[in-house]
């Protein structure tokens, strides 16, 4: 990640940065506690490489979502009986360790959501119907995963704002000149990914949220990609709303979040109603309930949100920054043992990526390789990976995309390399 | 690895590497674009029909080996049959390669041939639009239907 990002985490008491142990990491003992990881796919060791899809779940999410449900489950908000405390108090807890991983100053900041979909979603529906109106502009990046895009599009259609859309280069980087040109007076809304699905580019989101900021407009960041694996701290980046999900930081799937100021939550209109998002109600005239809760309306997944919370407090006692470190030593490593597969090209260069190489093999389609690769034991993804906007810049249908979290090692790259030298024997 | 020769079997490859019949034909009667959202696969086909019989075919596309081969080898073995051939065999491929075992897939007189070959198709679901979107695509074309996204469920 960038420089910038680090030493602002870093200076903000990030919990990594105080973490007890700066020692390397000991991976094998980490790899012993996600049980899905020693198992046979096809009579071979699984080596799981698509984490930029999902990431697997360590024993302390796991036993987290089960003693939740065994000991504490009730509806929260809402009774006074035991249960519904402890289970009230669990999500709360919950909001309280997303507050702090991401460095809000308060965790009323925090709405729990699906996911980073949902979340970008609300803001574009709130927020959006809160200040755009016809002739104003929302600006996205070439690299935006479709839940960044959609979501735009969809709120540009309800208010006459147009959709602008800055650049990367052929090495997969923003053309922040570009970006500049393009932030103009009509500009709202800045939407940008901090890290590429597609191409692992760590977008500079400091100076992106500096140069917005100087031209009036709010700014966005989807932090799906990132959150995993390295120090965010939205305070320090002064962001105005950042959306992220839990499954693709070893939390469970159907729970994320979305930062935001809390200025902002206390100005946007809700966008679903429902229970927990109000005071009173009467046909007449319903009080809505003050933010986080506004955004929350029915039940939420209480137990999806004490596995997120117990994911980043695990997160957190390894160290953030121990597993950036450790994640860009095993990004290098890949990204050399790769080219030095014949005929193997990088799809995305940038020189600050994270977590992700997406590849073509010449004269073999991504999904060929995938199945072949699957039948090594060996799981990537291959496909468009919801950035078809991506794979028309690079002219290109699909690339194939191995991802990285905290439990691959070098023995899972060589496995890798190992069985792609296998696809091409297959198709010699 | 024998599962994996299963699909990716010789004459597979062969067509996927050098697909017969690509490319456009001068005077179609027929032509419909197949897409398949998931992998990006792409596909036009064009077809002459004469006197109820597929006189020529052709077709431009990209996509993996299977979706190739696939478009390639239904090339070959459709021409010179008629309608009702033609859509017999649509019934019975796609029976096989989605491994249904019904009426369609016993369809008494029709032979598969060469399209056989896609038989280990059934052992890979993920893999079975990639190996029936040139049908589906065949199909459209047939019923006059030039619909943007062939569906091929
Ligand atoms: C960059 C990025 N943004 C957003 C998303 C959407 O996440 P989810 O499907 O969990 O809502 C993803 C997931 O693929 C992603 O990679």
């Amino acid at each position: 990640m960038t420089a910038t990002v680090q030493s602002a985490a870093a200076t903000a008491g990030h919990p990594g940065a105080s973490g007890v142990d700066h020692g390397p990491l000991d991976t094998a003992a980490l790899r012993a506690q996600f049980p899905i990881l020693s198992q046979s796919v096809h009579g071979k060791p699984l080596v799981y490489l698509d984490n930029a899809a999902t990431t697997q779940k360590p024993l302390a999410v796991l036993d987290a979502v089960d003693g939740y449900y065994r000991r504490d489950n009730a509806n929260v908000h809402r009774g006074v009986h035991t249960l519904s405390e402890r289970a009230t108090a669990a999500f709360e807890g919950a909001r309280s360790e997303v507050a702090r991983f991401v460095g809000a100053r308060d965790s009323s900041e925090i709405v729990f959501t699906r996911g980073a979909t949902e979340a970008l979603n609300l803001v574009a529906m709130s927020f959006g119907a809160m200040v755009l109106r016809e002739g104003d502009e929302v600006l996205l990046t070439e690299m935006e995963h479709h839940s960044n895009i959609v979501p735009w599009q969809m709120a540009c259609a309800r208010s006459g704002a147009k959709l602008r859309v800055a650049p990367i280069d052929d090495r997969g980087e923003l053309d922040l000149d570009a970006f500049e040109k393009l932030l103009g007076p009509r500009t709202r809304i800045v939407a940008v990914t901090h890290v590429s699905n597609a191409l692992g580019t760590v977008n500079p989101v400091a100076r992106i949220v500096a140069l917005a900021h100087a031209a009036g407009a709010k700014v966005v960041i989807d932090g799906a990609q990132a959150l995993p694996h390295a120090a965010v701290d939205v305070a320090a980046l002064d962001c105005d709303f950042y959306a992220f999900s839990g499954h693709k930081v070893y939390a469970p799937m159907g729970v994320g979040a979305l930062y935001a100021k809390r200025e902002l939550l206390d100005a946007m209109p809700p966008w679903q109603g429902g229970g927990d998002m109000i005071l009173s109600v009467t046909f007449e005239k319903t009080l809505y309930n003050v933010a986080p809760y506004k955004f929350e309306a029915g039940t939420p997944d209480v137990g999806g949100a004490v596995g997120l919370g117990a994911a980043l407090r695990w997160l957190s006692e390894i160290g953030i920054e121990r597993v950036a470190a450790y994640e860009r030593e095993l990004l290098d490593y890949a990204e050399k043992a790769l080219l030095d597969v014949p005929g193997l090209g990088l799809v995305g260069t940038a020189a600050d990526k994270a977590g992700v190489h997406s590849f073509m093999l010449d004269g073999i389609h991504p999904h060929d390789v995938g199945t072949i690769l699957d039948h090594h034991g060996v799981a990537i993804r291959t496909g468009h990976h919801c950035a078809q906007p991506v794979m028309q810049h690079f002219g290109i249908a699909a690339t194939a995309r191995a991802s990285f979290a905290v439990y691959n090692n070098r023995d899972d790259i060589d496995r890798l390399v190992a069985g792609l030298l296998a696809v091409q024997e297959v198709f010699a | 690895m024998s599962e994996l020769r299963d699909l990716y079997q010789e004459l597979i490859l062969d067509h996927g590497r050098r697909p017969r019949n690509s490319g456009k034909l001068d005077s179609p009667t027929h032509h419909a674009d197949g897409y398949n959202p998931l992998c990006g696969d792409r596909i036009a086909l064009y077809l002459e029909m004469d006197e109820g019989r597929v006189k020529s075919v052709s077709f431009e596309g990209t996509g993996c080996a299977i979706s190739q081969a696939s478009a390639s080898l239904m090339t070959e073995g459709i021409k010179g049959k008629t309608v009702a051939e033609v859509l017999s065999l649509f019934r019975k491929l796609t029976a096989t390669v989605t491994g249904r075992d019904d009426d369609a897939a016993n369809e008494g007189d029709v032979e598969l041939g060469k399209l056989a070959v896609f038989e280990g198709v059934s052992q890979y679901p993920m893999r079975v639009k990639c190996a029936t979107l040139a049908w589906h695509t065949l199909r459209n074309a047939l019923e006059g239907k030039d619909v943007e996204v062939a569906v091929t469920e």
